[in-house]
Formats: C-alpha cells, structure tokens, sequence
C-alpha cells in the first residue's frame, strides 16, 4: 500500500481543516486531491509528511507510521509544498546538489530518474533560481523533490499559477515517473487536471466530497445538463437565475450549464422563457457533466 | 451568421484603450515587442500568454507604472508616458498577490480605498452599504478580512477595486485557487461591471475563463501571435476549446 | 557528515551571494569603531576658548602657554573685558572662556589660592563638564610644579580613569563595548534571520522533511557565523591598535577564547529566537529589543552599572554581555590573567550551556 489514511482530523483554533479524512493509495497509483484553496489539501500533506500532527486518527506512508516511523518517511518521500520552495540565491545544479547531499546521494546516482526533466533546464544550469520563469522553477523543484528516488511523491499544488503549456508538460512528466514505480499524490485547484489521475478525491472545507476514477466520479452526477448559448451572456445567466425551474446555472466556457429541477423538463419551454427575456439566437442542447460539474454539486 | 458582439451593440462605440506597436526592453532583451490593439468600452478583454510571455510587463506599462521604451499608447483617453497620474485616477486594478488588508475589517478596507481614490464620506458610505449588500457581506461587515474565506475575500477585492467607478479596471489572474462556484460568481460580477460599461482587462490561466471573454489576446514572446474572439480563434485553429487554441499557439 | 559539509557549503553560497548583508557585516565593526572613536566621544581635541586676564604678569603667561600648548584646547581669542563674554558667546566662536581674576599670582603665591573663574557653553553639558576637567587637570600640574611641598587634596579628573586610562582616550573604554554589539549583532541577529528566512521561503518545510537531524541544522546554520564572527573580533582588535593605537595589555589567546565563548553563548540566543518567530522582521526586531537595547544600556558598555538602581543591576546580572565586557576590559585594558576573570568566565559558559540545550530543545523537528 502507498498510502493509508484512516479518520484523520486536525483543527486550528476554531477552524477544522480535516474532518475525519479517511482513503488509501495504492502502491504505484497517481492520486489526485482536487479542492480550492483552504479545502485542507495542505494540512493532509503536512500530516502525510509528518510535518504537523493530527489530532486525531493514524495514517501510514510506503507502510512507515506517520508519528512513530517519521524518520523512516523522511528518508523515503519527496515533497514539493505548495510555494516555490528552492534557494533563489543558489543555481540550479547548486540546489540540485544540495538536495542530493542532504539525502545522502549524489546527482549520478540517480540521473536517470530525473534525465527526462532535467535536460530540459540544464542550459540553464548555471542561472539562479530566482531568475527562473515559472515552468523552469517548478521543473527544478520537481527534480529536487525526486533527487533521492522517493518512494512516495507528495506534490502540493504544483501547477498554481504556471500557464497551461507548462502544466501539460508538467503532467506529462508524472505519467513517466509513475511508469517507473512511485506513488504519486498531487493536490491541483484545477479540475481539468483532475482527468489525468488513476482516482481522484474531491475535498472542501477539510471533507472529502467524493473519491473514485476520474471516469466514475463524473457518472455520479444526478441530472441531465444542457448547454445554453444566446446572444448576450449577461442577461442570459440573469435569466436563467430567475427562471423557476432551474436546479443550477453556471458560466462554463463559452455555454451556460444548466440543469432544471422538474423530471419532464422541455428545452422548449426553456426556449420560450429565455424568447420573452428578449434573447435571441438560443441555442439548447444536452451536454455530459464535468468534473466540474460534480464538484460544484457536491459541494453546493 | 455570427452573434452580434457586445460592443457592435453598444451604441457608445469609444476605445477606451490604444495600443500602438508599444516595446518594452530590459538591457537587450524585449520583453514586450510592438504590441498593438485596441480595447472598446464595456468589452471583457482576455490578455493571455504563458509565463513570462511579457503579460506583467505589458500590464504595468498600460497602468503606468512603468515606462514603456517606445511605441504608443492611450488608456482611458490619456497617453501612458506623459500622463500616467490621470490613468491611475481612471482605472482599477486588482492583482492575485495584493488583496485587501487582512487586519483591517470589511467595512474598514472599503473605506480606506475610497479615501484613497478622494471619494467624500458620504459616497463611501453609500458605496459602502451598496457593496455589502451586494456581496451578502452584511453579517460580517464587521469581521476582518483575514477572517473570511479566500473566494470572499476576491469577490470583495473586486468590488473595492472597481469603488471609484473607474473606466477600465485591470484584474491580473483574479481567480487563482478559488473553488468553482465562487469562481462563476467572479464571473457573474465581472459580467455585470461590463454590462454597466466597465471595460473589464483580465489575465488568466484557466482556459474555461478565457471563453468568457469578448475576446481573446494570447501573447507568446513578447509578442501578440493571436487577438479574437473565443469562437473565431477555435475557427482558425480548428480545435473546439481554447485550450488547444493556447496550446498550439504556444509551442509553436 | 557529507551532508553537513553540503549544508555548510550552501550556507556561505547564501552568505557571499547576498552583497549588502555581507557589506553590512564587514563595514559594520569599522563603522562602529570609528563611530565611537571619533564621533560619540566626550574627550576634546583643539576645542576653541577665549581668555580674560585681568593680571597679565609672568605667572597666568605661564598658565595659558600651558593651556594653549596641550592639544586639547586653542585659544581663538583674547578678550578683555568682562562684558565682551556674553558677546563672544553668542556668536558662538569659543566653547569656554578663563577669566583669570585680578592679582591672580599674588593670590596664588601668598594664599596659595587662586581663582580662575571656567565659563563654558552648556549647552553641550558633556563637553562643557569635560573643559572644565581638562583645565583643572592642567591647572593641578601647574600648581604641583610651582609649589612642590604643597600636598594636593582634591582629585578632579576621576580616579578610574587616571589608573587604567591615563590618557583619558575614551575610545579605549569603548573598543571591548562595541566588540560585544558586533559579536551579538553578527551571532544572534545574522543566525536567528537566516534560519527564519528558511521558514519564510518555505524551504524549512523541505529541510524537515528531510534526513537532515535536527543538530545537524543547527550547527550547520551557526557555524558559518561563527567563523564571520571570529574574522569580525578580529578586525576589531586590529582596527582599534592600528587606528587608534590602543595597547591590548593582556594575552591575545586568552581574549580569542574568551570571544569564541562568547560568540557561542550569543548564537544560541539567535537560534532561540528564530524558534519563537515566525517571519525574518519578527526575528530582527526581536534580537534588536531583546538583545541589542539591554547590550547598550545594561552592560555596562555606556553607563556604569553601578549607577544603575537596584532592580537593574540585578537584572544586569543575567545579560551575557555584562560578564564578556568586564572579561574584555580586564584583559585588554588592565591586562590581566584568567586568574581574575575565572569568575564571570564560569558565569559566561553556564549560561553558554544554558541557552545551548534550550535552543536544541525548543527546535521543531515539526511545523506548528
């Protein structure tokens, strides 16, 4: 087993950032952690990576207790917290090697591990990190994080804030060290990400929503959703607001989603509805739900 | 047939920003390379590019905050270079770093930026009021912001900035980390303050966001390699999401 | 042990790469010591005075050749009238003026009691108190010369500093003062920021989660320092003989020991505060108030302790830099052997030992 997770909770003061988490992941599997910020992703990774206690429940990483075996884990995962967290002062391969030296091993020893990623930065090798475009920092970070061949790869947010070219890459990178035998689990804010995971989990306010295949995950969504395009986008979310009948309306893209509350629903009365409201080139049309999708449902 | 856009029905047809072939160096390096556009009043305006694309820079220049190395440009009718503390007076800005002040209360915040922008007390308190009640901040109003969860905390962020009715308002990745309701609700807004006529410059990396736009600028080294609308910009790069759009565009 | 030289490398990559910390570091000790040496000093050089002399005979000649031959004062102007005083002073030309009284050697021969009325600008009390000193120091020699079989009874200049300060040159008493600033400024405040900065970038949170021990972190987070520390003392030491030709009476060795010791004791206090303060500022101000403030004020460094009430010399007691300045001070200035200093040596390594344990014991080996 990757990792367990049993009935873990933590609380700041009054705020309970966990409440009674509880999942596994299994060896070799990429896990996706999907919430907004202050969902409690963080504080899971830090209880994951013995940094913080929980109050309450146990957990375990590549089989080692979180509070007894905490040195043992330390040895064994990489973690990459959600800030940039590398030596701006220092170079690249200077970081590189002090990451290297203070797991004990050297960039050679383990080269191949980060090849892939590392070529991709190594022109640059001699620049410091502060100095680095985002997509090169997090690349950096990541080979950082893999230096010492981590069993378990923790990766909280790692994808806030860096342009979507950077973030395919950077997901093409996690599929290629998943093939070479690490557990992986990755906390994003975006739910597209969300597609490329083995599972996923959905957490808000320290609660898991949901946890199943990004493909599962989506069947679970309890109604039909129709896409509403018209000719002034405004007025169109207005309307279907104050429509009676609507479940939810939300933007998505360049369509509105929206559901209805009644069983025998008729796009054209809808039509009709949206006609009085002086919109013109209605378009209506069914559409299957998102991840999205499900995640503002669960969480509504 | 096409859909009518928001600012061919707008009978005020007025730019409210012109950029002409504005460059930006640093020492030998053009960060920003002879972009030229224009902007119209009331329209949403996408302004998308990867990491250090040259977005920042670009949006600090027409904020005038910081000098532009040659080429023009106009914001809210007054030009970058020799009338910087006019667009300052004329625009809003709102960036994802800068926030409000987390020890300061709902109410306190709202009252310093209208102090800052010279609005009177009265008009602060009406502001004020209105603002709260719109954002159904009425039972913490008098909480601290650090209080509040973070989608709130945007959400009041971009109506502060908006408090002096500003002619455009800058919004510089306004929605990182928030969850997707509150997400939609940021949009609902920014659909309403452009209703209202607000020209509404906005940076994003979700590629769903850049749909909502009127349209779409995407930047790739320095240089603005594409400007449309979401559904012409699909047309032309034959892929159905704007997704691939930046992705095709950006790895060239 | 790898690891550790790994850690220490990256430390002095952070060191030298940060160009203003290291200009501070380095500019800091000759800053202070030219500072204390020539700025904030309250002995005088070639101060302005005018004289009134009512008498003019051979023997106030004799005085005020006296007085205009030594380097601490010059005479700007000879006036001679006692309302030309006030005038002279306003225009704020002259910092004294002497007004030797009428019959002034006859006074001074049959009575042997002469006065000569020291009129100085208060409005620098500290130099005006020091004018009147210096003349009465002169005035003294003077009379010792004339009258040899006249035992004098008064001692104006203050005894401590005729014995071990004979040349009345402040900046000796500062030079151990401001050694100690430096060493603390360096010691606590460079290490305690350091390792905060770690917390605020978030690069703590890697370290912990890392096979690092947590001694390990600390010893390699304060050894670069103490090493800087030790290069600072030094270009104290060498500064204050070479500039200010200070003799250093005692053994350089003992002193080295005594500094290292010390440099120890103020590194624990830096580690401790960086574990009760969460952003670099926080860590700043609190060595600033918590360690720099008492250092200056209660040391003994500025103000004598023995001066002090009650309540704060006891609390003087417990600030290391009072025991490293009376250790300072013995053997650079009185020159004397660890035989009279054991004493607050014992003080200075309990309390070395103190902080140490508490600082590794107080040190997270996780966040919260």
């Amino acid at each position: 087993m990757g990792i367990t997770i049993r009935n873990i909770s933590k609380s700041y003061k009054n705020v309970k950032a966990l409440q009674d988490i509880s999942f596994n992941v299994k060896k070799g599997e990429l896990f996706g952690l999907i919430g907004p910020d202050g969902a409690g992703k963080t504080t899971l990774f830090r209880v994951l990576t013995t940094l913080l206690f929980a109050d309450q429940g146990s957990a375990t990483v590549a089989e080692f207790d979180v509070v007894k075996d905490y040195k043992s884990i330390r040895n064994n995962v990489g973690y990459m917290p959600g800030r940039f967290s590398l030596y701006q002062d220092l170079t690249i391969e200077e970081n590189l090697e002090f990451f290297a030296t203070i797991f004990g091993t050297t960039i050679e020893e383990n080269y191949d591990l980060i090849k892939d990623i590392y070529i991709q930065i190594e022109p640059f090798k001699n620049r410091r990190a502060g100095k680095l475009s985002g997509g090169m920092k997090q690349k950096l970070a990541l080979c950082c994080a893999l230096i010492h061949k981590p069993k378990v790869l923790f990766l909280d947010e790692p994808t806030t804030g860096v342009d979507p070219v950077s973030r395919k890459e950077f997901w093409e990178m996690l599929k290629r060290l998943q093939l070479k035998g690490i557990t992986i689990l990755v906390s994003t804010p975006y739910m597209d990400e969300a597609a490329l995971c083995d599972r996923i989990a959905l957490i808000q306010n320290g609660k898991i929503l949901e946890i199943d295949t990004p493909k599962e995950i989506v069947k679970h969504y309890p109604k039909q959703i129709y896409n509403v395009k018209a000719n002034n986008m405004y007025r169109l979310i207005n309307s279907l607001k104050a429509y009676e009948h609507n479940h939810s309306v939300y933007p998505f893209g360049e369509y509105v989603h929206y559901t209805d509350s009644r069983t025998d629903f008729n796009t054209e009365d809808l039509k009709t509805y949206l006609e009085t409201k002086n919109l013109s080139n209605i378009y209506i049309d069914k559409t299957v739900a998102t991840i999205e999708d499900t995640f503002m449902e669960l969480a509504k | 047939m096409r859909l009518p856009l928001p600012w061919e029905i707008n009978m005020n047809n007025k730019k409210v920003i012109q950029v002409d072939r504005l460059t930006k160096m640093f020492g030998d390096f053009t960060a920003v390379s002879a972009i030229t556009f224009d902007v119209e009043k009331g329209e949403i305006f996408g302004f998308l590019g990867a990491n250090g694309a040259g977005k920042t820079t670009a949006i600090k220049m027409l904020i005038g905050i910081s000098n532009p190395t040659s080429g023009k440009a106009k914001v809210a009718g007054f030009d970058v270079f020799t009338n910087a503390e006019n667009i300052k007076k004329n625009i809003g800005y709102m960036s994802q770093k800068f926030a409000l002040y987390d020890d300061l209360t709902v109410r306190e915040n709202i009252t310093f930026f209208g102090g800052i922008y010279g609005l009177t007390r009265k008009r602060i308190k009406e502001k004020s009021n209105a603002l709260i009640e719109e954002l159904g901040l009425k039972d913490v109003a008098n909480k601290l912001v650090g209080a509040l969860p973070s989608g709130w905390k945007q959400k009041l962020s971009f109506m502060v900035s908006l408090i002096h009715d500003p002619k455009i308002v800058f919004l510089d990745e306004p929605t990182g980390g928030v969850d997707p309701i509150t997400r939609r609700q940021f949009w609902e807004l920014i659909y309403k303050a452009a209703h209202n006529g607000t020209t509404v410059f906005v940076t994003t990396h979700y590629m769903d966001e850049a749909e909502y736009c009127d349209r779409v600028s995407i930047m790739v080294n320095g240089k603005i390699e594409a400007l449309d609308t979401p559904k012409k910009l699909k047309e032309q790069f034959k892929v159905d999401n704007m997704n691939d759009v930046f992705l095709k565009l950006a790895r060239g | 042990m790898k690891r550790f030289i790994g850690f220490i490398k990256k430390e002095f990559y952070h060191i030298f790469r940060d160009r203003r910390s290291l200009f501070i570091l380095f500019g800091m000790p000759i800053a202070q010591i030219l500072l204390f040496g020539f700025a904030i000093t309250n002995e005088i050089n070639n101060v302005d005075i005018a004289i009134l002399d009512h008498t003019k005979d051979t023997t106030t000649k004799e005085i005020i050749n006296k007085i205009a031959a030594s380097e601490y004062f010059s005479i700007k102007q000879i006036i001679e009238k006692e309302s030309d005083i006030e005038a002279i002073f306003k225009k704020g030309k002259v910092k004294a003026v002497l007004n030797f009284e009428k019959d002034f050697s006859k006074h001074l021969i049959k009575e042997n009691k002469a006065t000569i009325q020291i009129i100085t600008d208060a409005t620098d009390p500290n130099t005006a108190n020091t004018i009147t000193n210096f003349v009465s120091a002169i005035l003294q020699t003077y009379q010792k010369e004339l009258n040899k079989n006249i035992t004098i009874t008064y001692q104006i200049v203050p005894a401590s500093r005729m014995v071990y300060n004979p040349e009345l040159k402040s900046v000796y008493m500062f030079v151990p003062g401001v050694m100690t600033i430096i060493l603390m400024l360096v010691s606590a405040m460079m290490t305690s920021i350091s390792i905060t900065r770690e917390k605020e970038l978030g690069t703590m949170e890697i370290l912990l989660v890392s096979p690092l021990k947590p001694i390990q972190v600390i010893v390699g987070k304060v050894f670069p320092y103490i090493f800087l520390s030790i290069i600072n003392a030094i270009v104290i030491v060498v500064s204050s003989i070479f500039i200010f030709k200070m003799p250093v009476q005692g053994s350089l060795f003992l002193l080295a020991i005594e500094s290292i010791l010390f440099i120890i004791s103020a590194l624990a206090l830096g580690i401790l505060i960086s574990t009760i303060s969460a952003t670099q500022q926080t860590a700043m101000m609190i060595s600033l108030m918590g360690l720099m403030l008492p250092v200056i004020l209660l040391s003994g460094f500025i103000f004598p302790i023995s001066s002090m009430p009650l309540p704060l010399q006891m609390i003087s007691n417990i600030i290391p830099a009072k025991w490293f300045i009376i250790i300072t001070k013995g053997i650079m200035l009185k020159g004397v052997g660890i035989q009279f200093i054991w004493k607050e040596t014992l003080i200075l390594i309990g309390m070395t030992v103190f902080f140490m344990a508490l600082s590794v014991k107080k040190y997270k080996i996780r966040l919260e």
